[in-house]
């Protein structure tokens, strides 16, 4: 009996720490996360408006990215996401069913079905060296009954049947060595001509049978002052390029064979002329725009080629293709930035006076200039023609505007995030409460009743709705206030386009953005990208009155000596505070872990001369510094050359002028990896914000073991150079796997392991004492995760019970790197299913939780993965005591449990990265996913351990309380008077 | 015995009060028979009395010891319900061992009372006395012996450590791979 009861009470005990995975039911879906779809900056766009039904735009992003959107709301019919290096060259549709796309550099071409996005057919086109790539499908080119479509690519010219697919004729031009510009196929002929250069001189021509793919005719011409770059086709036998001097415009005749060229200075045409000037891509029939300076100036040829200005625009911002909209009409859109609004003016190519259109539509201040614009046409009622257009800002939104008003607008600059930051909302005063929404009687009866039949299981598909619906506004998930858990923040994201974007963590939404101007083209800052975003003020204690701010990092050009740009911004308002354009380059930022008086964290940025800049410049933020100056190490890893380096701040740099902010740095030690054998492929430390409770882990039997923390560890991952590209390049024997644990003070090297048979992509992630990395096994064939736990020996013996109540030790003491640690460390391999992307893992406010990594697996979710898992502790019997500790029998692969994707049935459609922030309590912790999606989760990695949950029945414990009350009242007074009774008896 | 004494009104005439044990002879109307002696009789009445009470001391002597030896029962029970209980920490363990813990702790506190019923100025009580506080020391013993296998004794070194917080570092460094 009594083992009986023993057995179950374990075993009960058991089933209760057993389930730890997060997993949610199936209408908590929505509720605690989010997930917002997008596609990136729009590359092309073909409308698909001719028949009645379903009017849509289909697009190519730069996110290699294609869909097909509604153009009334914008939304999103259908999407495909193409892998990272299947960059999209063309996009069209044929037959008016079939979305071709041409992507790989012109070696994949693909058909998609228009109306639901599944793929038709796919076809690899072979061939043998790198070149432009094009895509033309000819309107009335058929072969056998079949629609061609013609491609170039890698040097070949394919025609390709639209209906599967099949390759009908290939003509190699490799041999020729001609750089192809362009495929002409003039209407109603069954000549193709391609044309191209061949070296920077010679203009050549092919023309070929488009029947069989014979060429016909080859003709070449050479032209003394050489060519620049690429060539525009105003007719079907007259192309236009610039030489090399880019001031001369050059029209290039090949009608019949014969090819002439045609000279017009710049500074013939107009006499105001100064500078270089560029022809836009636009196709326009008959006019060309060319670009001088602001001026864009459109010049119409002339059948003879004589060339002649129409127009000049100033400050004009983009040009459409031409669109033919009734017979033999054509029309293209040009955009004007006019007092802060957007001026559309559609054009007629042959009447050029008279404009079609002139809308002015107003877009908002925050998405910068127009990048591109497509335009498409309509019937009105009236009969007459009406003209809608599809543009790009400079912020990647994506705007159709028509009629003079924006439709509808999409960010879709939040599918490049480059960085992301938190930021906490304010907290609630009596001023600034977010009105209450008042309900009356009826609705919260009503509101009820839904209640109860989504209980009862009698609710129709809307009644669930509503009852989501209902759920989302009552949790307050989207107040713009701090809450007492810490659930409410602002996500401070930085995106490609140079814009910052303030996420509200309750439902995604965007509350401000702000299109950086100082990562905004300018004169100073030709192509300005921005880095990375860091908490430059974390108003706590005695700041409370100020708002927090951003650090944004920017540069000035793609190479790395660009000047650096410092941007501070306001996270409450989304207003710039301050910006700084640096004379000095960025190499790196070390935020330092020290603040001033505001709060201001001390940063300190490493130009590409290994000099030290310290930002705030105040003296205040200097006495700080002094105070820890000998304390302050950076290092660098040189992954190209195999080499790290380690470098101590010396003084005060020497130059023209005293810089008191800059210092000069000291090379202190460097680890050159030999080169033949090994080559950096992976590095990672610890998050500066991690926060670790405690130094001690306790093991089976009450033993104490303690954990080596350091913020200076870094791990590094090396690989032979063989063995650093694809898998499958290297055979086990040549390829091997080398993991670094350096200590980045001194250089010491704690730990060398090596992984024989062994190959990056390494993704590693570095959390409190242990590192976990994941890497491909080629004996085995499959993925394998390994896990470094590191323990400080030197402590290992404070086991004095009567020392540690009296605190009579020095664990706490602060400790110096220069000291020798004497280190153990355990490490553990396992086999793992998935290809990963990107690990993280959870991290909540005191560090007190368990610890889920999280993982992006290949097929773009995230698997949360608990830690136990990975423990170099398990053994394939544990004992009794260790069982009790909660470790799990070994096994050779850790397992995928498919309840615990954290993203259930989403897709963070190319993930990139994974963000986890501590909430305030501390069971809790957000988790983001970015890649072109975003995805937004609340996680509980041990579970809401400090707190009921949401569903928890407060009027059940209310009326339970009063009933126990009552209880107690009632047989107070029965108890009594049945005393006095006994007392008169 | 009032009540009997003296001769009553009415019917009756006379009567024997055999019962009448009063020491003065001055009370009665009748002299004392010769040869009777009215202290003998009051001195065999207080031996007779003193016996009494010496048996009711040995009886509340050996009451007071069985009193004092009733903990070793339950400290008989007390283990078999802890080796029932079993060494991991769940309800039914921590109910046990802390009601383990209560009884001789109630107990020792109410020694007094409990030897109350057996005070007597004959009696030695601290035997009795003394052998129950040992014995409910015992069960305190068992107790907390039970309390350290379910390892809620802070006696290790680990239920001291672990809220120790992470040693600070003198030295910091930053860097990493160039931004790129």
């Amino acid at each position: 009996m009594a083992m009986a009861i023993r057995v179950f009470l374990l075993s009960l005990l058991f089933l209760s720490f057993a389930d730890h995975s997060f997993s949610l039911y199936e209408d908590q879906a929505g509720l605690m996360d989010w997930h917002q779809q997008y596609i990136g900056k729009v590359k092309h766009a073909v409308f698909h408006t001719q028949k009645t039904g379903k009017k849509r735009v289909v697009v190519s992003t730069e996110e290699n990215v294609i869909a097909s959107l509604d153009l009334r709301h914008g939304q999103i019919f259908w999407r495909r996401v193409l892998g990272a290096n299947d960059a999209i060259d063309g996009v069209d549709i044929v037959l008016g069913k079939y979305v071709i796309t041409l992507s790989s550099e012109g070696s994949i071409l693909r058909a998609w079905s228009l109306p639901d996005g599944q793929m038709v057919w796919e076809s690899f086109l072979q061939g043998s060296k790198p070149s432009k790539s094009l895509l033309s499908v000819p309107i009335n080119l058929t072969v056998d009954k079949d629609n061609v479509i013609l491609v170039f690519g890698k040097g070949c010219l394919h025609a390709v049947s639209s209906i599967d697919g099949v390759v009908l004729w290939k003509k190699d031009f490799s041999a020729e060595s001609i750089e192809a510009q362009q495929i002409i196929q003039p209407l109603g002929n069954d000549k193709i001509y391609v044309v191209g250069f061949v070296g920077s001189s010679q203009f050549d021509v092919y023309q070929i049978n488009a029947k069989n793919g014979e060429l016909i005719k080859h003709t070449s011409a050479v032209f003394p002052d050489g060519f620049f770059g690429e060539v525009l086709s105003v007719s079907s036998d007259m192309l236009v390029s610039l030489d090399s001097t880019k001031s001369i415009l050059v029209t290039i005749n090949f009608q019949n064979g014969e090819i002439s060229f045609k000279k017009t200075h710049i500074s013939d045409l107009f006499e105001d002329h100064s500078g270089i000037a560029d022809i836009l891509p636009s196709k326009l029939s008959g006019v060309f725009a060319v670009k001088i300076n602001t001026l864009l100036v459109f010049i119409r040829v002339t059948a003879e080629g004589v060339l002649e200005v129409v127009d000049k625009i100033n400050n004009a911002a983009a040009v459409s293709d031409a669109l033919s909209f009734s017979e033999g009409q054509q029309a293209f859109a040009l955009i004007e930035h006019v007092d802060g609004k957007v001026l559309l003016t559609l054009k007629c190519s042959h009447d050029w006076n008279n404009d079609l259109l002139k809308e002015s539509v107003e877009v908002g201040h925050q998405r910068g200039l127009v990048h591109k614009v497509f335009i498409n046409n309509y019937i009105r009622t009236d009969r007459s023609y009406g003209f809608r257009a599809l543009i790009v800002m400079e912020d990647h939104s994506l705007l159709l505007l028509q009629q003079g008003a924006t439709v509808w607008s999409r960010e879709e600059g939040l599918a490049s995030i480059v960085d992301v930051t938190v930021s906490e909302l304010p907290v609630e005063r009596a001023g600034v409460s977010v009105a209450k929404v008042e309900q009356n009687l009826f609705e919260w009866l009503k509101g009820h009743i839904l209640k109860l039949k989504g209980t009862l299981m009698l609710a129709s598909s809307e009644d669930i709705a509503a009852i989501q619906g209902m759920r989302l506004k009552s949790s307050e998930i989207s107040k713009m206030t701090r809450d007492h858990n810490g659930f409410r923040k602002l996500l401070i994201v930085l995106t490609r386009a140079g814009k910052l974007y303030a996420l509200h963590t309750g439902d995604g939404r965007v509350v401000w953005s702000l299109l950086l101007p100082s990562l905004r083209k300018s004169g100073s800052c030709e192509h300005p990208t921005g880095l990375s975003v860091y908490q430059w003020q974390v108003p706590h204690h005695h700041a409370m009155d100020e708002n927090p701010s951003v650090l944004v990092v920017g540069r000035c050009g793609p190479n790395s000596d660009a000047s650096a740009v410092l941007s501070f911004v306001d996270t409450y308002t989304g207003e710039e505070l301050n910006s700084l354009g640096l004379v000095h380059s960025v190499a790196q930022i070390i935020p330092l872990p020290f603040t001033d008086s505001t709060e201001q964290r001390l940063h300190l940025l490493i130009d590409t001369d290994k000099h030290a800049h310290l930002y705030p410049r105040t003296s205040e933020a200097i006495d700080i510094f002094q105070r820890e100056f000998s304390n302050i190490y950076w290092y660098s890893v040189e992954a190209d050359n195999g080499i790290i380096r380690g470098h101590v701040l010396n003084r005060n740099c020497i130059g023209e002028v005293v810089d008191e902010f800059c210092f000069d740095s000291r090379e202190l030690w460097s680890i050159v990896f030999p080169s033949e054998s090994e080559k950096i492929i992976a590095t990672v430390t610890r998050k500066l914000n991690e926060v670790v409770h405690t130094q001690a882990k306790v093991v089976a039997d009450q033993d104490v073991t303690y954990k080596y923390i350091s913020k200076n560890l870094l791990f590094v991952a090396t690989a032979t150079p063989k063995a650093s590209g694809e898998i499958g390049t290297a055979t086990p024997e040549e390829a091997s796997l080398v993991v670094y644990l350096i200590d980045t003070v001194t250089g010491r090297i704690l730990h060398r392991m090596a992984h024989y048979g062994s190959q990056g992509p390494v993704h590693a992630v570095f959390s409190e004492n242990w590192v976990v990395y994941h890497y491909f096994n080629l004996r085995a064939h499959r993925y394998e995760m390994s896990i470094i736990e590191i323990y400080d020996q030197s402590r290992a013996d404070n086991k004095d019970v009567w020392k540690l109540v009296f605190g009579k030790h020095n664990l706490t003491s602060p400790i110096s790197l220069f000291s020798r640690p004497e280190v153990i460390l355990k490490s553990q391999s396992y086999y793992f299913t998935h290809s990963v992307k990107t690990i993280a893992v959870t991290s909540t406010a005191k560090g007190i939780t368990s610890k889920q990594l999280l993982i992006g697996t290949i097929g773009d979710q995230v698997l949360a993965l608990d830690k136990r898992y990975l423990d170099p502790r398990r053994s394939v019997n544990p004992t009794q005591a260790e069982k009790e500790e909660g470790i799990i029998p070994l096994t050779d692969s850790l397992p995928i449990i498919p309840q615990s994707y954290v993203t259930h049935a989403l897709k963070v459609e190319n993930l990139r990265g994974i963000v986890t922030v501590p909430a305030k309590l501390e069971s809790t912790t957000l988790a983001f996913a970015y890649g072109v999606d975003l995805f937004l989760t609340r996680m509980a990695p041990s579970r809401t351990y400090d707190s009921l949950t949401e569903d928890f029945s407060y009027a059940l414990l209310l009326i339970t309380i009063v009933v126990l009350i009552a209880a107690i009242f009632v047989t107070w007074v029965l108890s009594e008077r049945k005393e006095l009774q006994d007392k008169w008896r | 015995m009032e009540k009997g004494k003296g001769v009553m009104v009415g019917g009756r005439r006379w009567g024997v009060d055999f019962t009448d044990n009063s020491a003065s002879p001055s009370s009665r109307d009748i002299p004392d028979p010769p040869g009777f002696s009215r202290a003998s009789q009051d001195q065999d009445d207080s031996t007779l009395s003193r016996q009494k009470k010496d048996a009711e001391a040995n009886w509340k002597s050996q009451k007071a010891w069985e009193v004092a030896q009733a903990p070793f029962k339950n400290l008989l029970m007390m283990g078999f319900m802890m080796w029932m209980a079993g060494s991991t920490v769940h309800l039914f363990s921590i109910g046990i061992t802390f009601s383990a813990l209560w009884q001789p702790i109630s107990a020792l506190q109410g020694v007094g009372k409990v030897f109350e019923p057996y005070k007597d100025s004959k009696v030695e009580l601290l035997g009795p006395k003394l052998l129950f506080i040992a014995l409910n020391l015992g069960g305190l013993a068992l107790g907390v012996w039970k309390l350290n296998t379910l390892g809620l004794l802070p006696t290790h070194a680990s239920d001291w450590v672990s809220s120790l917080p992470p040693a600070q570092e003198v030295e910091y460094s930053g860097g990493g791979i160039p931004l790129r």
